[in-house]
């Protein structure tokens, strides 16, 4: 029962050290800062768009870019530095280090897509019909997002540029089909299909449950996904790194 | 005196059945209950604040390090294959073997930083596959490379350490100072570690697996590719840990090393352990050859030491070693040929057999 409050404390740490170590990493800043407002620049800005209704949608993206950029690069930075092997030999486990990795992730996208919020807040007429569920989306999404970005960090690499490269050829097809661009209610066919599996569908539904009231799947549902795919994010992460490690460091 | 930590873990044992939300709650006190107040430097000293195994805190000697049939193959190669040691408490044990032998493996699953196939490691008794990170509080680990982190300067680097270790910030801050400072780093201890040396960077490695002062030090090819004064440094820290009570598991490809600093020498070889004794023992069980070095004031040829006695000459630079059953006979048969032949002998020493010799027998024999 010692092990809890150590695993705890080990998460904590862990979390710290990357919110200092990796926060300003170039590739981190890059993918997660930059893509996203050059995204919102090329689809929204000069396009006539209403941005009352499209905001739900670009806040959704920002939050997805932001909380999914840090965890790709933790585990790979770490192996090629070799401090990985140090980390495992402190009082931490891979879990640990993955739900450090986690929460790091989920920090930052909270942040950042925060301060883009009240930032527009003073642009954009947008408000919040439900906070309960603003706040929510705030947290499974941070949640599911950097869960995903420690999954893409778990295959054996330890040359983060390769690993970047892999996580941008899954985030960015994700975009275009979540509803994002294009409303869910205007899908269909392969398309809705496609749109059904990404969880983003999930978050950018919910943020649209919570700022306009309007939202294709039950408020409900939309949360009941994201926090399974959440924790089935980080299971499948866990399973692959534990599986690399049966191989060697 | 008791730690708050210890009390914690008295009250935890009666709430083992409360719910599990009580637990939750119960756990996130006892998580802030290890920022220990600065007076209670003895009791962090003593349990690291880990709950010792019962025998433990009966008195009854164990080993430190125990390892019984530890396997670990990477996909057809064997790395480790069935290995069995102990270490006693306070023992300063080398581990030696050739490129490839299973050393860096053998740490890695003693650390627990790699799971065997088979086999349990016991650190001070705790079983570190069973209960990782309290066997892993009773340890500091310093890796084959110096892996510190390159962008947090020496300072940094050791905070994160102790906060690894859960020590609290007045403990943690005094032995930051205190460590910077015996290894030299003091000056420089805000600088990010990028700009270090290699020999700096590995006195900030081996800071940081110091700082919570283990009970259990491994170290894995510590002076590899050091200076001479960076090494120095590095076996006197060594030494002091061990004065301190800690127990050292060393492994290291220079023979010399092992052989002044252990009281135990492990070989390991294609994943086996091939011998375990005293480097003495070692040397006398392998080697009975001993050799005379010897040095003139002018070049001399071999057909000096074409003598019965004289079992091999090696030239090693401006000297000759000669290697012998009987060294008395051949310093009198020296000081006799330097007399007729007008020589005058400049340096003389005789040495026993080397555990280098031996190391070479019981690798290659295998």
């Amino acid at each position: 029962m010692m092990e809890v409050p150590l695993f705890l404390r080990g998460i904590l740490v862990i979390t710290g050290k990357n919110m200092r170590l990796y926060y300003t990493k170039p590739p981190v800043l890059m993918f997660g800062l930059l893509f996203p407002l050059f995204m919102f620049f090329a689809f929204f800005v000069g396009r006539h768009l209403d941005l009352t209704t499209f905001f739900p949608a670009f806040l959704a993206m920002m939050l997805f870019f932001t909380a999914s950029s840090v965890g790709p690069l933790i585990t790979p930075w770490e192996k090629r530095e070799k401090t990985y092997e140090r980390l495992l030999s402190y009082p931490v486990t891979q879990d640990s280090i993955i739900l450090g990795d986690v929460v790091a992730g989920a920090v930052f996208g909270i942040g950042i897509s925060l301060l883009v919020w009240v930032a527009s807040i003073f642009f954009v007429p947008v408000g919040v019909t439900s906070w309960g569920l603003f706040v929510l989306a705030f947290i499974l999404g941070t949640l599911s997002c950097a869960a995903l970005g420690a999954l893409l960090a778990s295959p054996a690499s330890d040359s983060p540029p390769n690993v970047m490269i892999f996580s941008n050829l899954v985030r960015f097809p994700l975009i275009f089909i979540s509803g994002i661009f294009v409303p869910l209610q205007q899908m269909e066919g392969w398309a809705l299909t496609l749109a059904y599996c990404s969880p983003l569908t999930y978050l950018v539904d919910l943020f649209n449950a919570a700022m306009s009231g309007r939202s294709v799947f039950s408020p409900l549902f939309d949360c009941t996904v994201l926090f399974v795919v959440s924790v089935g994010f980080i299971i499948v992460a866990r399973v692959i790194q534990k599986r690399n490690m049966m191989k060697g460091m | 005196m008791t730690s708050s930590a210890g009390n914690d873990r008295t009250i935890e044992r009666g709430v083992g059945k409360k719910k599990s939300i009580t637990n939750i709650l119960f756990h996130i006190k006892e998580l802030y209950s290890l920022k220990l107040a600065k007076n209670d430097f003895n009791d962090y000293e003593l349990s690291n604040v880990c709950e010792l195994p019962e025998y433990f805190l009966q008195g009854i000697s164990m080993d430190a390090i125990r390892a019984e049939n530890l396997k670990k193959t990477f996909g057809s190669v064997s790395a480790v294959d069935d290995v069995n040691l102990s270490v006693k408490e306070g023992e300063i044990f080398g581990f030696l073997g050739p490129n490839g032998a299973g050393k860096t493996t053998t740490i890695r699953l003693l650390t627990g930083v790699l799971t065997p196939d088979a086999g349990t490691v016991h650190i001070n008794g705790i079983d570190i596959h069973r209960h990782p990170l309290e066997a892993k509080m009773q340890m500091g680990v310093i890796p084959e490379s110096s892996t510190v982190y390159g962008d947090l300067s020496a300072e940094q680097n050791l905070q994160l350490s102790g906060k690894m270790y859960g020590m609290p910030r007045a403990l943690r801050e005094e032995r930051i100072d205190e460590i910077l400072l015996r290894l030299g780093l003091s000056i420089k201890k805000r600088n990010p570690v990028r700009t270090f040396s290699k020999g700096m960077k590995q006195r900030v490695s081996i800071a940081c697996a110091i700082i919570h002062r283990p009970r259990v030090l491994f170290l894995d090819e510590p002076t590899s590719g050091l200076d001479v004064q960076s090494r120095r440094l590095v076996i006197e820290t060594i030494h002091e840990m061990n004065e301190q009570g800690s127990t050292i598991f060393l492994t290291t490809h220079n023979i010399e090393e092992a052989n002044t600093l252990c009281r135990t020498v492990c070989i390991i070889n294609k994943g086996n352990i091939v011998a375990q004794d005293s480097p003495e023992r070692l040397k006398k069980m392998f080697d009975t050859t001993q050799s005379v070095e010897v040095s003139f004031d002018r070049t001399v040829t071999r057909d000096l030491f074409a003598v019965e006695v004289i079992l091999r000459a090696e030239s090693c630079g401006d000297k000759w070693r000669l290697y012998t059953d009987n060294p008395d006979l051949v310093l009198k048969y020296l000081v006799g040929r330097a007399e007729r032949e007008s020589l005058v002998i400049t340096s003389l020493t005789t040495s026993g057999p080397s555990l280098e010799e031996a190391f070479v027998q019981i690798t290659e024999c295998v």
